[in-house]
């Protein structure tokens, strides 16, 4: 899929990380999810987090599309907090508005699609670029067709998302992710309500658009074999702290931690 | 008292020309009561300004509407018809409820859309004019559709405040002729060749929009 041009690619970084996580602590009620979290993404860099249900991994991803609030420590993409904002005397937390600007180089897919139903497909690629990006609706237009095209679903360009498989909804969600150029997107068990046989057409629209461009990746999945096929870079969570991080060959291959040995064995006899 | 056809034709000008007004003030009551239960439902999620306007409609909920209209219609000021208080306060009175409707359609919308919504980094206003609301409306127009009805069997008791429905026509016929008869079976048939058809008006909106 030669689509430099259509997709967007990794920010150029500005020497440091793309995205740095600095003691992050998220807690639900009396709930410890994330316990003093640190971690940093490069740009261009496709991350899986892999660990056991409740570990955090979706936490994440929510915090870093601005869904949940931290309880505690700063997120940083490009240089810029995102959960917080430069104030007097320091970091305060983030308003609105900043959140916003932050976050449109942001996209996110979710495991229940979250198309909106009341609109075709190319509203709902088109929504936001026009409406928040300010894009003209013609090059919002000619964009949705390209990336409908990009997931194989142009002639459904004009059905409503009710009409369509669920694999197909997820490949539109895909499409509307990406058409707000964002430089980083974050897929959230993206294949976890699929039926088994709609799960490949959705992986092969990823793993394509890896190949082809440079976008950064958070991938939150339980797909093992995709993990390993499209990650530069494996994160084993558990209980809200990295158990083990390493290249896919590592981690899938030959994991260090018991914890991570018996999660893998967990997951592939079912796989 | 037996039947009189004969008192039946002179006397349905009379109801008709109050049928007119009955629809008259249900389609204005019934459309302030739509657009003002938008607006307390939306403003009901303001903190502070919220609750108390919530605590106002749950008043205006729990005190019966003739007392409502009766009250309204004594102490408004001069010069403002009985007509105008009358579908005024049955606008209001609704509103209280279609609020609720609201209420529990913007509540029903799944928490996926917004976050949806706010991955798009979507201004407020397309997030609830293009997305939330069109399904929230969506979901609540039976309900709705059933306060339309439910509005026009209420609109006889505009004739305790003297607004010329059908109502009143009938009674004030009734008091002329000492025959109730003709008159209040008419009355009953008329509410009833409208409530009919517009029930099933409804279903076919409920059947329609149920779809998505």
């Amino acid at each position: 899929m030669p689509q430099s041009d259509l997709l967007p690619g990794g920010a150029p970084g500005a020497g440091g990380p793309l995205i740095r996580f600095d003691g992050v602590v998220k807690r639900f009620g009396a709930n410890t999810v994330l316990d003093e979290l640190d971690f940093t993404v490069d740009a261009g860099e496709r991350v899986t987090l892999i660990g056991p249900s409740g570990s955090g991994k979706t936490t994440i991803l929510r915090l870093l599309m601005t869904l949940e609030k931290v309880t505690g420590g700063v997120i940083w993409v490009n240089g810029e907090p995102l959960s917080h904002m430069r104030g007097k005397g320091g970091l305060v937390r983030a308003g609105e508005k900043h959140q916003r600007e932050v976050r449109k180089r942001i996209g996110m897919v979710f495991q229940q699609f979250n198309l909106f139903p009341n609109m075709t497909v190319r509203q709902n690629v088109t929504e936001g670029p026009i409406h928040s990006l300010g894009v003209s609706r013609d090059e919002a237009n000619q964009r949705a067709e390209e990336l409908l095209d990009l997931v194989g679903l142009g002639e459904k360009i004009d059905a409503h998302p009710t009409r369509l498989s669920g694999g197909q909804q997820q490949r539109v969600a895909i499409a509307r992710a990406l058409a707000m150029r964002p430089e980083i997107l974050l897929l959230d068990e993206v294949t976890s309500a699929l039926d088994p046989e709609l799960v490949s057409g959705v992986l092969d629209v990823l793993r394509g658009i890896a190949e082809s461009t440079d976008i950064t990746m958070l991938c939150v999945t339980h797909e093992m074999h995709f993990a390993r096929d499209v990650s530069h870079r494996v994160l084993m969570f558990d209980q809200g702290k990295i158990v083990e991080e390493g290249p896919p060959e590592q981690i899938f291959g030959d994991p260090r931690e018991e914890r991570t040995r018996t999660f893998l064995h967990a997951v592939l006899d079912h796989g | 008292m037996a039947w009189d056809w004969e008192f039946t034709g002179r006397i349905i000008p009379d109801l008709l020309s109050g049928l007119v007004v009955t629809v008259q003030a249900t389609v204005l009551g019934y459309a302030l009561a739509l657009v003002l239960g938008l607006a307390v439902a939306l403003v009901r999620r303001v903190p502070v300004v919220g609750p108390l306007l919530h605590a106002v409609m749950e008043f205006i909920r729990c005190t019966p509407l003739l007392v409502q209209l009766v009250f309204v219609f004594t102490l408004a000021p001069g010069g403002i018809s009985a007509f105008t208080i009358g579908f005024l306060v049955l606008g209001v009175h609704y509103a209280a409820y279609t609020a609720e409707v609201y209420r529990s359609g913007i509540e029903g919308v799944p928490p996926g859309q917004w976050e949806a919504s706010r991955a798009l980094s979507l201004p407020a206003h397309r997030t609830w004019g293009a997305v939330v609301l069109p399904q929230a409306v969506r979901r609540v127009i039976p309900a709705l559709g059933n306060y339309l009805i439910a509005m026009f069997k209420d609109t006889p008791l505009l004739f305790a405040i003297t607004v010329g429905e059908l109502m009143y026509q009938a009674s004030r016929i009734g008091g002329v002729y000492f025959r109730y008869l003709e008159a209040m079976t008419l009355v009953g048939l008329f509410f009833l060749l409208v409530s009919v058809p517009s029930a099933v008006l409804i279903r076919r909106l409920e059947r329609r929009y149920a779809a998505v």
